[in-house]
C-alpha cells in the first residue's frame, strides 16, 4: 500500500548525506543539552532557530527533531549516572537507574535505556506514519469551531500535568495568551500592547520568550546556590546484558512502549506522565516489586521507552493538526513558519516530501543516538563533569546573537532580557514557565479562531457546543480540569512529584 | 515578617493582577466589538479579566498558611550583570561591532559566577569570541561589522 511508498520518499530525503548530517548534528546536540546541566532542549532548539534559517525545511526540521529526541536520551544518562535528571522525563529514570549505577551496574542501566529506547522510537515512529494520514485527513473537515476547542483542549490539559498549583498554571496560560496578542491586531491592523514601538508591531519575537524563560531564568535560578556536581561513575564498564537482564527488561519494554504511544499523543506533558505510568505499571506487574527502587532494571526499561515513545508521539498533533503538545512543539511550529509552512493538516499533502523526511529521520536518528550513546558513553561521562561557570556564558551569549540574527531587531534582543527576568520571578514564586509558553504560541490561533467561529455562528457562542467535533473536545477539556482538581488525583499527583524533586 | 500567609503565593497573585490590569485598561482604549464581530480589544479584555480573578483567587489561597521552605537569597549580581550584559548587547552591536561586544558581554557574565575568577573570566571570553565568530559570521553569514563605526577613527 502506499505507506510503504510513503516511507520510501521519506527515506530517500532521510538518507540524503545533507539531511543525515543535520540530523547526526541534531541528536549529538540534543544528547548534548541533556547531559549538561540547566539547559534542556526548548532554550536550545530556541537558540538555534535562527541558525536553521539558512538550512532548507526539511533539513532544519530534521535537526531540531533530532535535538528534541536526543535530549531525551541525554536525560537519561545523567538521572542515571549521577541521579540529576536532565529531563523532566527521565525523572523515574533516576530512581531505579541510579541505584543499579551504585551497585556497580551503570553499563546495564544504560545499555537498557538505550535498548528500550530504540525499540519505543521504532515502534513509535511507525505508528506516527501510520496514524497521521488519516488524521490529517480528518483534520482537513476541521472549521474554526473545532480548532478553537481543540486550543482549548490543548491549554487546559498542559495545566493538568504542570508541577505545582493549578490555578497558578492556569494564570500562566492566560499571561501568555495575553502576551501573544501583542502587535497588530489580525483583522483591523491595530496595534496593541507595543507601547508606540513600531518593532513590536510583528508581535513578540517568540524566540526571545522561549530564550528568556527557559534559558536565562534557568540559568538566574542556578546562580542562587552555585554547587558543583558529583560524578560518582568514573568509568562505565561492561555495557552487555546478560540473558537474565534481557528476559526481565522484554516485557517493561513493550508495555512501556504501548504506555509512551498513547500518552504522548496528548498535549501538555505526555511524555512525563507516560513515564510516570509505566513505572507504576512495572512495579504493579512485578513478582519482586519490593526491589524497585533498590536498582530494578525492569524500572530503568520500562519508563525509558514510555518517555521516548512519548517523544516521537508529541509529532503526531502537531505534524497533523499544527497544533504543538508541549513547549518543544510549540518551537517547532515556529521553525515551520520561519520556514514559510504553516504546520497542519495541509503539510502531509503539499510537502510529503518534508512530511515522510522527518518521520523517516526519527527512525534514523534513533540509530544514530544508539551508536552515539553506547560505543561513546565515556565522552559524555567526561561531559558531565565541565563546570557550569563555562557553559552559562555561552548561553547566554548564544542566546543574544541567535535572537539578533533573526531579523537584525534589537528589540528582540532586550525582550530577552525582559522575559528572562519575568520568567525568573515566577518560577521563584513557584509557577512553571511551560504553559506561558504554550498560551503565547497558542494565543493568536486561539483568538482568530473565536473570531472566525463567532462571525459563522453569527455571535452565537453555542456554535461550540453545537458543533458534535467541538463539544466532544470542550468535553474532554472539562473532564481535564475536573480529574486534575479531584483530591485523590491531586495526592497521587504531589505524591509523583514529591518523588521528583 | 506576622503575617502567616505564602510570600510566593502572594508574590504571584501581585505579579498575575499586575499584569491583568494592566492589559484590561490598556484594552479598554481598543474597539471592543461585539460577540459577533469582536474589535481588537474583545480578547485582551476577557483574558485579563480572567487573569485579575485568578490573580485573586491565588491571593486569597496564600492564606492558607506559609511557605515550609525557606527563600533561597537572591543571586543580585548575576541579575545585575546577566540583564545588564544582555541589554548592552542589544544597546551596543551596531555601534561597537561584534568582536568588541561579544568579548565584554561574554565577560561580564563569566563573572556573575563567583565560581570564575578574572584569569578563567577572560579565557572564557576569548574562546566564546572566537567561537561565536566562527559559527554566526563566517559559518552563518550574519550581516554585523566586527568592530563597528563607533570604533572607526
Amino acid at each position: 500500500m502506499d505507506l510503504i511508498a510513503s516511507l520510501g520518499l521519506g527515506f530517500s530525503v532521510a538518507l540524503d548525506p545533507v539531511n543525515i548530517f543535520y540530523c547526526f548534528l541534531g541528536v549529538l546536540l540534543g544528547t548534548l543539552v541533556g547531559v549538561l546541566p540547566g539547559i534542556g532542549p526548548t532554550a536550545t532548539i530556541a537558540m538555534l532557530l535562527p541558525i536553521t534559517f539558512t538550512l532548507s525545511p526539511a533539513t532544519a526540521l530534521i535537526m531540531l527533531a533530532g535535538i528534541y529526541y536526543g535530549a531525551q536520551y541525554g536525560g537519561s544518562t545523567t538521572a542515571i549516572l549521577i541521579n540529576l535528571p536532565g529531563e523532566s522525563s527521565s525523572a523515574v529514570t533516576a530512581i531505579d537507574g541510579y541505584q543499579m549505577a551504585r551497585q556497580g551496574r551503570a553499563g546495564p542501566a544504560l545499555a537498557t535505556a538505550a535498548l528500550g529506547s530504540f525499540f519505543a522510537g521504532t515502534v513509535a515512529t511507525l505508528l506516527l506514519a501510520y496514524f497521521a494520514p488519516p488524521l490529517a485527513r480528518a483534520a482537513l473537515n476541521f472549521g474554526a469551531p473545532e480548532y478553537f476547542s481543540l486550543i482549548v483542549l490543548g491549554l487546559l490539559v498542559s495545566i493538568a500535568l504542570a508541577h505545582g498549583s493549578i490555578l497558578k498554571a492556569l494564570a500562566m496560560i492566560v499571561v501568555g495568551l495575553l502576551l501573544g496578542m501583542v502587535g497588530q491586531d489580525i483583522y483591523t491592523g491595530q496595534p496593541r500592547f507595543t507601547f508606540g514601538f513600531r518593532e513590536l508591531f510583528g508581535g513578540l519575537n517568540f524566540v526571545s520568550v522561549a530564550v528568556g524563560v527557559f534559558g536565562v531564568a534557568e540559568i538566574l535560578r542556578n546562580l542562587e546556590n552555585e554547587k558543583t556536581r558529583e560524578v560518582m561513575v568514573k568509568t562505565v564498564k561492561n555495557l552487555w546484558l546478560t540473558k537474565d537482564d534481557f528476559r526481565r527488561i522484554v516485557g517493561p519494554v513493550v508495555r512501556g512502549t504501548a504506555i509512551g504511544s498513547l500518552l504522548g499523543v496528548l498535549p501538555g506533558g505526555g511524555h512525563i506522565l507516560s513515564s510516570f505510568a509505566s513505572y507504576s505499571a512495572e512495579k504493579r506487574l512485578s513478582k519482586h516489586p519490593e526491589e524497585f527502587g533498590k536498582g530494578a532494571i525492569e524500572g530503568v526499561a520500562g519508563p525509558e521507552s514510555a518517555n521516548n515513545a512519548a517523544a516521537q508521539a508529541s509529532f503526531i498533533p502537531l505534524m497533523t493538526l499544527g497544533i504543538p503538545a508541549h513547549p518543544v512543539m510549540a518551537l517547532m511550529v515556529g521553525a515551520f513558519i520561519l520556514q514559510g509552512i504553516t504546520p497542519g493538516p495541509n503539510v502531509i499533502n503539499e510537502q510529503p516530501a518534508l512530511f515522510w523526511g522527518i518521520i523517516a529521520s526519527m527512525w534514523i536518528g534513533n540509530i544514530l543516538l544508539v551508536v552515539l550513546n553506547l560505543p561513546l558513553i565515556g565522552l559524555w561521562v567526561k561531559m558531565l563533569t565541565i563546570p557550569y561557570r563555562i557553559l552559562f556564558p555561552a548561553i547566554v551569549m548564544f542566546a543574544c546573537i541567535g535572537c539578533y540574527s533573526i531579523n537584525q531587531n534589537i528589540f528582540d534582543v532586550y525582550a530577552i532580557a525582559i522575559f528572562g527576568l519575568l520568567g525568573y520571578l515566577l518560577i521563584r514564586f513557584g509557577c512553571e514557565p511551560a504553559p506561558l509558553l504554550l498560551g503565547f504560541v497558542l494565543g493568536p490561533l486561539l483568538e482568530e479562531h473565536l473570531r472566525r467561529a463567532m462571525i459563522i455562528s453569527r455571535g452565537d457562542p453555542m456554535i461550540f457546543l453545537e458543533r458534535p467535533i467541538s463539544a466532544t473536545l470542550l468535553g474532554f477539556a472539562v473532564l481535564a480540569v475536573v480529574i486534575a482538581v479531584l483530591p485523590s488525583i491531586r495526592k497521587k499527583r504531589d505524591q509523583v512529584f514529591v518523588e521528583e524533586d | 515578617m506576622t503575617i502567616s500567609a505564602s510570600r510566593k503565593d502572594l508574590a504571584s497573585a501581585a505579579m498575575f493582577l499586575a499584569i491583568g490590569s494592566y492589559f484590561t485598561l490598556e484594552a479598554l482604549n481598543y474597539d471592543i466589538g461585539t460577540p459577533f464581530r469582536m474589535g481588537p480589544g474583545f480578547m485582551p479584555v476577557a483574558l485579563g479579566g480572567v487573569l485579575i480573578v485568578l490573580g485573586l483567587i491565588v491571593a486569597l489561597t496564600a492564606f492558607r498558611g506559609p511557605d515550609t521552605d525557606e527563600p533561597t537569597p537572591f543571586p543580585w549580581r548575576g541579575l545585575v550583570l546577566i540583564l545588564g550584559t544582555i541589554v548592552f548587547f542589544g544597546a551596543t552591536i551596531r555601534g561597537l561591532g561584534f568582536i568588541p561586544v561579544v568579548f565584554l558581554s561574554a565577560l561580564a557574565t563569566a563573572f556573575s559566577s563567583r565560581a570564575n575568577n578574572p584569569i578563567a573570566a577572560v579565557i572564557i571570553a576569548v574562546s566564546l569570541c572566537a567561537l561565536c565568530l566562527l559559527i554566526f559570521v563566517v559559518g552563518l553569514g550574519l550581516l554585523v561589522p566586527w568592530f563597528g563605526p563607533w570604533l572607526r577613527f
